[in-house]
């Protein structure tokens, strides 16, 4: 599986998903700029954090025009793997190709540390392989990680299966103090309605060693690569 | 383009050069070099370049004593933009610290994240990229809400432009102090690694040769910002406002992708980012450097605002801006990096044999000085200031214990002292700062060294800032050599060897005979320290002035340690691991209170002498902790510091895991509050498996050093010390983890 990797001006997690890829993995993973029309060639795409264009108007608002996001899109519809993590989760709510909205953490700052989640179910490409009944240990850093949709919106969500991931303390439990950022119902991450397209706010790509810290992450990542 | 406003320049008198910060002596010195009175023009070139800020006059004779070469050295300081230490394997480590103090206390959040900005370009136009960021902030007492103010815009300052840097943010310090009131200290530091072969140089040599503006425009902010970091703090500052620069974070990401291309192509001559002093001072330095000469043709800058005047344009401290010059020839290739990023990147001028700085406006020759005159080891003044020993070290205090009463109920002075600011863990600040992006921290903010491995080499680095005011105030030589002692030994109880320092000094106006005096001391036990363990200078910065319409802060050296872990394995922290272990102080435990934080907490007035640091003792100490670790034996490792053996003992056991306590039984012909709280320096706590201790011993009997073992850790998240100390986990940890946010009220 060829995996791009898509490069903003200001994204700053392009060399981690790229390490944890091709160095960690043994994935085949490319950079490609956000100029780029076409993803020919390529079996799946992860959106890496950072701070697109600086994310001066909105986070992932200026993004979405890039001229690779409509290759993103057509892949998406075409069924392809696409992750966005973090500022890449920010970038396609904003381009619509995931349900809800990322607002500003509730106590308005910058959040680093290590959380938990606990995937929803194991219907998708991402989490084929993880375990429902146990948590993942990876790192968030984000100012606006904070996941808002309307109550009917989220009803819908649940109806579907869209709910990817929940903060849950080290006991499996949806507490408040879990959820690094004030998200409603400690939502970490959606998929989309078909589940081919996922967004996160924590950093599974972090995740890859546990000499740095977790190696956690390696799970959902291996699962989309199709690597047992 | 923005035409350059018509010319009404103030004329130049000896007054208007005394309002620029220069004296008497220096202006007729400027008159007589130049042949003729200077231009407007020139006299702003002057002022910035000979402000204490570019020039050091004050600071550059103590500082020649420091020792500046050692084996792994490979740029000396002062040569380039950071230090340079070779760490083998064809790669070198670039490290610098630098003050942002004054815009700090004017405009926080600017101040403090244009501080970090600026220190990543002297990392990255070296053609290094950096790896990691540290930061060690002091402010005022924290009942103070406008100290709270500065505290929680420093630290959104320094996140919003590390995070999206993409930098992680590993470590530092906070200290709170109310001899910071006023003018708290902000200082940052920044590591990154770079190969041998693609080591950028900050020369312009090579007649003809391009001169290249890239990155942001230049506009009129941070006029005289280097002017401004050299005079006193006062009640009018506030007005400076306009003084301090604006940050663009987002920018300098992309200058940074941008330089780290261009390091790598054969065509570069060399490079220099534009901080203090902007175009006057990049361009003077790297000409000055290749003994060659730049002519500048300033219609060809572009600037963000009309009007703007050679003065402004030469003196703009606009930032995210860097000078760079090439082989001519290669004009394409080089526009084509900047171009693929979406940066300026503008011919502003030549390399010229004339030695000179020519700058020309149209056909108007506004400025002409020799670079040679304005720089630092070359014209710039250096003085030699009178120092006079501060009656207040003979006036001090002695401290008399029959004063202090012992607490009754020690288990709540160590609860106290856990939630004391300077003590806290400083997660409410560490947790605004990305410090797991490029995943390489493998030790992140709150050990005693942060740890970050290199990719694809099987080495990482250990890296600390230390500095305690208090300690220099009351004796500036050995708080000196403390400071140096004290990362030195965070970097070995991490697991590495201390390769070199960088520092910044931060004291008063060294105009001041009894400041210059504090600054002669502290820098000479800081000498003596590196000497003894064997850690070069490799360069820093000198913030002076830092006073308030009160008086001088405490004069605060800090030191930025550099360490190698030569093995991944060699990686030690200073959580508990098993039960059963056996806890051991290398070391002694001499419960020595001057300076302390016990003390501090006691009473207000400083008093007595910090605690003594016998630094060859001290290298004893550190090798075989070294060795402990290296030969792996030791399984944590903790040193003894701010509120002593029980503090220390506490934060090992907060950091390891739920379950696990410690009992300890330390005896000492001491009274109880000094065995517990007590710094002594040159102490190291470890833990061991109990079949190791013979091992260790045999170790610390080499290096004639005592190794005790005072206790063991147990199960049952207690932490007992000679039955006067009996904490659980919880009560601890309430007091330790959240007191900082409660302070902050967050």
């Amino acid at each position: 599986m060829r995996f791009a990797v898509l490069v903003f001006p200001g994204a700053n997690c392009d060399h981690d998903a790229y390490h944890a890829l091709r160095h960690v993995l043994g994935a085949e993973a490319f950079y490609v700029w956000h100029r780029e029309e076409s993803l020919a060639g390529y079996d799946a795409v992860i959106i890496p954090g950072g701070f697109s264009y600086g994310d001066y108007l909105r986070s992932g608002a200026i993004a979405r025009f890039a001229p690779v996001m409509e290759a993103v899109r057509k892949m998406a519809a075409d069924g392809a793997p696409v992750l966005g993590i973090c500022n890449g989760f920010q970038i396609l709510v904003e381009a619509g190709l995931l349900p809800g909205a990322l607002i500003s953490n509730a106590d308005l700052r910058f959040v680093s540390r290590m959380v938990r989640l606990k995937p929803e179910h194991t219907d998708s490409i991402f989490t084929a392989s993880l375990d429902t009944e146990r948590s993942y240990a990876m790192p968030v850093a984000h100012r606006g990680g904070n996941f808002f949709a309307s109550p009917e919106q989220l009803a819908e969500l649940a109806d579907h299966g869209q709910i990817a991931f929940r903060y849950v303390d080290d006991r499996g439990r949806q507490t408040a103090t879990a959820n690094p950022n004030g998200s409603l119902e400690n939502i970490a991450g959606v998929f989309n309605r078909q589940r081919n397209v996922l967004g996160l706010m924590p950093h599974p790509e972090r995740a890859v060693e546990a000499l740095v810290g977790s190696a956690d992450g390696l799970a959902l990542l291996k699962s989309m690569a199709g690597i047992a | 383009m923005p035409a350059a406003a018509k010319l009404t320049e103030p004329e130049v008198t000896t007054d208007l050069a005394l309002e620029h910060g220069l004296s008497a002596s220096e202006y007729a010195s400027i008159v007589e070099t130049l042949g003729h009175t200077p231009t407007y023009t020139e006299l702003g070139i002057y002022a910035v370049m000979w402000s204490e800020h570019c020039s050091y006059k004050s600071s550059i004779k103590v500082l020649k004593t420091l020792p500046r070469s050692g084996q792994h050295l490979l740029v000396e300081a002062g040569e380039e933009n950071a230090g340079l230490i070779d760490i083998g394997g064809g790669l070198a480590v670039a490290f610098k610290i630098e003050s942002h103090n004054h815009p700090s206390a004017i405009e926080p959040y600017q101040g403090a994240a244009t501080g970090v900005g600026g220190i990543m370009r002297d990392i990255f136009t070296m053609g290094a990229r950096p790896i990691a960021c540290l930061n060690s902030l002091r402010f005022g007492e924290l009942d103070d809400p406008h100290n709270r103010f500065l505290l929680d815009q420093v630290v959104r300052g320094i996140g919003d432009y590390g995070n999206c840097l993409g930098v992680p943010t590993v470590g530092g310090e906070v200290v709170i102090s109310a001899a910071y009131q006023g003018n708290p200290l902000v200082n940052a530091m920044a590591v990154g690694i770079v190969r041998h072969d693609q080591v950028a140089s900050a020369i312009a040599k090579g007649t003809g040769n391009p001169v290249y503006m890239v990155g942001s425009k230049t506009g009129r902010d941070g006029i005289h910002g280097a002017t401004f970091a050299s005079e006193a703090l006062s009640d009018e500052s506030a007005a400076r406002k306009s003084n301090v620069q604006v940050g663009d974070p987002f920018t300098e990401k992309l200058l940074l992708e941008a330089s780290l291309e261009l390091a790598k192509r054969p065509f570069l001559v060399g490079m220099q980012d534009m901080g203090a002093a902007g175009l006057t001072c990049s361009a003077s330095e790297m000409a000055a450097k290749g003994a060659a000469g730049i002519r500048l043709q300033l219609d060809a800058v572009p600037l963000r605002e009309t009007g703007m005047t050679p003065y402004e344009i030469m003196l703009s401290e606009s930032q995210e801006r860097m000078l760079v010059v090439i082989q001519k020839g290669f004009e394409a290739e080089l526009e084509a990096i900047f171009a693929h990023w979406d940066l300026a990147c503008v011919a502003v001028g030549k390399v010229t044999d004339t030695g000179r700085l020519e700058v020309f406006l149209g056909a108007a020759l506004v400025a002409d000085v020799p670079c040679q005159d304005l720089v630092l080891g070359g014209g710039a003044p250096q003085l030699d200031l009178p120092s006079v020993r501060p009656a207040y070290l003979d006036d001090l205090p002695r401290i008399d214990m029959t004063d202090i009463p012992e607490p009754t109920d020690f288990n709540r002075t160590l609860r106290k002292l856990l939630g004391r600011p300077n003590i806290t863990h400083k997660g409410f600040v560490f947790e605004q700062y990305d410090s797991t992006v490029r995943t390489n921290t493998v030790q992140g903010p709150g050990g005693d060294a942060a740890v970050i491995r290199i990719k694809g080499t099987g080495l990482a680095l250990a890296l600390s800032t230390d500095g305690n005011g208090r300690y220099v105030y009351l004796n500036p030589f050995v708080g000196g050599s403390i400071a140096v002692a004290e990362a030195a030994r965070n970097v070995v109880c991490a697991g590495g060897r201390p390769l070199g320092i960088t520092n910044c000094l931060n004291f008063g106006n060294p105009n001041d005979p009894e400041i210059f005096y504090q600054f002669k001391e502290a820098v000479a036990g800081i000498k003596a320290a590196c000497e003894a363990l064997g850690t070069p200078v490799t360069g820093g910065n000198v913030s002076f002035y830092n006073e308030n319409p009160a008086g001088a802060v405490h004069p605060t050296p800090v030191i930025g340690m550099v360490g190698l872990v030569e093995d991944l394995k060699h990686i030690t922290t200073p959580a508990l691991k098993e039960e059963g272990d056996f806890v051991i102080a290398i070391g002694s435990i001499n419960g020595e209170l001057g300076g302390s934080e016990y003390l501090a907490m006691q009473q207000p007035d400083l008093a007595g002498q910090p605690p003594m640091l016998d630094l060859e003792t001290e290298r004893h100490v550190q090798a075989v902790c070294r060795e402990g670790i290296t030969s792996g034996l030791v399984t944590a490792a903790h040193d003894i510091s701010d509120g002593g053996l029980a503090v220390c003992l506490a934060e090992m056991m907060l950091a390891g895991a739920d379950g696990l306590g410690a009992e300890i039984h330390v005896s000492r012909r001491l009274r109880n509050d000094e065995i517990l709280f007590g710094e002594s320096q040159s102490t190291i706590i470890v833990t061991i498996i109990e079949e190791n201790l013979l091992d260790l011993q045999r170790i610390a009997m080499q290096e004639q050093v005592p190794c005790t073992t005072i206790g063991r850790v147990t199960a049952g998240n207690r932490l007992k010390i000679n039955d006067i100390i009996d904490l659980s986990r919880k009560v601890m940890g309430k007091a330790y983890f959240l007191s900082l946010a409660k302070i902050m009220g967050a």
